[in-house]
């Protein structure tokens, strides 16, 4: 089924996003003009369309926006992983990304605005950027 | 503009499975009876404004269809906003009159994502696709799940959109699904994507639809036999993508909303019966909170105690709509409410002297509202 994964095509601007994640840092644009910052990589800043912009290090701490649980594949390579749940997650610096929460079944389990903490995980050789679900701090 | 133009001619062709049949097939057959519905002659159209078929793009389609309808027209061609496009194409075609820019306009659609390929539907979102991210259900079961944790909006409450939809194309002998369901089936429909079960997902459907535009005015010296006036039209887009909205629960259905009743004068309380796009349960309850009907995150206790149902409140999807006529994206609800306001619905709404239509596109990415009236 390797063959078959659906691995992210690095661009020469998303590359430094993957290699951050080799190296287990998540990276996101930070906008040096305006203050902007987001994900997934582009070209230009999409508030102030400049492009003076750096990669930084997200802390990893965000919240969980919402989420769905597949019980159909559409796509052979996640067949054998039924059911399972993809997951918008806001960084606390502002960026939201697509991903997966890893402890789903954690007490208290999946809620909106939950604290999730990342988890870079490898599949099928590829770095990713998955989450924890996190105890709410007292 | 309100009232200038008018909806001259509607037409269709079969729904559900027709193997054999290209789109540009389905297109000829929905325009000759549009044009048929109307009264008018072929060669009077000038306008040619056609939906591109989701499942097969192809450059240049509109002029393929023009030709396939042997046509030169002064203005034309493809537009693309999803499910959102066939009632933008309405209005553009409606503002193009009304400057002249041609005189009768075609709006229509076809796809046959059933015989042909559904792959559309069922897409990789990008890099994102490494994360098991893939399909348009699942970017509407985000705002369904999000909705639910958000206003405590209920699985019953969605499945009393499912339930309208399917009690009324059970009574359309052209819907394509023909059986009504109750709760205890809802319930028993299995999960697709949590928490959108098959139950609130609509069809997928080979057809085509069309319809005749042209001014009030030269409808009258045409003698076009039931002419339905165009009372507002307004647009919204969304745009982004369901991760990165910051709002998940909150649509340019607002704005599209806003707009169409500035022009048409009146508002969500001046509305008889509604079309509303149900590509998925969830779709409605948004609309309906965004169009005013009820407030922000209550869709789902005004879809409850059949409200939504032919002798509630406000029927909506009177012909079945996504969920039980065809999944054709958008042109079959227009359909519906230019039958309502000539009377002569299969499921006729008593009285009825104004009909909100909705079509969006995408993950509510784009959103297009029609005002009809009589």
């Amino acid at each position: 089924m390797t063959a078959e994964f659906p691995v992210p095509q690095r661009t020469p601007i998303s590359e430094s996003y993957w290699q951050g994640l080799e190296e287990g840092e998540l990276r996101y644009q930070h906008c040096e003009a305006c203050g902007n910052a987001w994900l997934p990589a582009r070209g230009e800043c999409p508030r102030c369309l400049k492009a003076e912009w750096q990669w930084t290090r997200a802390t990893g701490r965000g919240r969980l926006v919402s989420w769905t649980v597949y019980h159909i594949a559409h796509h052979p390579a996640f067949a054998d992983r039924l059911p399972y749940n993809v997951a918008i997650v806001e960084l606390e610096e502002g960026p939201r990304l697509i991903t997966n929460i890893v402890n789903p079944d954690e007490a208290g389990g999946l809620a909106i605005d939950r604290p999730v903490e990342l988890v870079i995980e490898r599949d099928h050789g590829v770095a990713l950027a998955r989450f924890r679900l996190r105890q709410p701090e007292q | 503009m309100r009232g200038k133009t008018v909806i001259a001619g509607i037409g269709h062709t079969a729904y559900g499975k027709l193997p054999g049949r290209d789109t540009l097939s389905l297109n000829v057959e929905a325009c000759r009876k549009a044009l048929e519905d109307a009264g008018i002659e072929k060669d009077a159209v000038d306008g040619l404004f056609v939906k591109f078929p989701t499942s097969s793009f192809s450059m240049m389609y509109g002029q393929t269809l023009a030709e396939a309808l042997r046509l030169q027209p002064r203005v034309g061609g493809v537009w693309d906003q999803g499910g959102a496009s066939n009632i933008s194409m309405i209005s553009f075609a409606a503002m193009a009159i009304e400057h002249g820019q041609c005189e009768i306009a075609i709006v229509c659609g076809a796809d046959n994502p059933r015989t042909g390929t559904r792959q559309a539907y069922e897409k990789a979102w990008g890099d994102d696709a490494a994360y098991g991210w893939f399909g348009v259900p699942a970017g509407y079961a985000m705002l369904a799940q999000r909705h639910m944790q958000q206003f405590g909006t209920r699985p019953e409450q969605m499945a009393a959109v499912a339930i309208a939809c399917r009690r009324h194309g059970a009574e359309n002998p052209d819907a394509q699904l023909r059986k009504p369901l109750t709760l205890d089936e809802y319930f028993e429909s299995p999960m697709i994507v949590e928490p959108l079960r098959r139950a609130d997902c609509c069809l997928i459907s080979d057809g085509g639809a069309a319809v005749v535009v042209m001014s009030a005015r030269r409808a009258k010296e045409l003698g076009v036999p039931a002419p339905v006036p165009i009372l507002g039209f307004g647009q919204g887009q969304t745009s982004w993508e369901v991760a990165r909205r910051p709002d998940l629960t909150t649509t340019a259905a607002v704005t599209s909303a806003r707009t169409a009743f500035a022009m048409a004068g009146c508002g969500p309380q001046d509305i008889d019966v509604a079309q509303i796009y149900d590509c998925f349960t969830i779709t409605v309850l948004v609309t309906l909170e965004d169009y005013g009907f009820c407030r922000k995150g209550e869709g789902g206790a005004f879809a409850e105690g059949g409200r939504l149902e032919i002798g509630g409140e406000l029927p909506i999807n009177t012909s079945g709509g996504l969920l039980s006529e065809t999944g054709m994206p958008g042109m079959q609800l227009v359909l519906e409410g230019v039958r309502q306001m000539r009377g002569t619905a299969n499921l006729q709404v008593k009285d009825a002297a104004r009909c909100i239509v909705s079509n969006q596109g995408g993950i509510m990415h784009t959103h297009s509202t029609l005002i009809l009236g009589q």
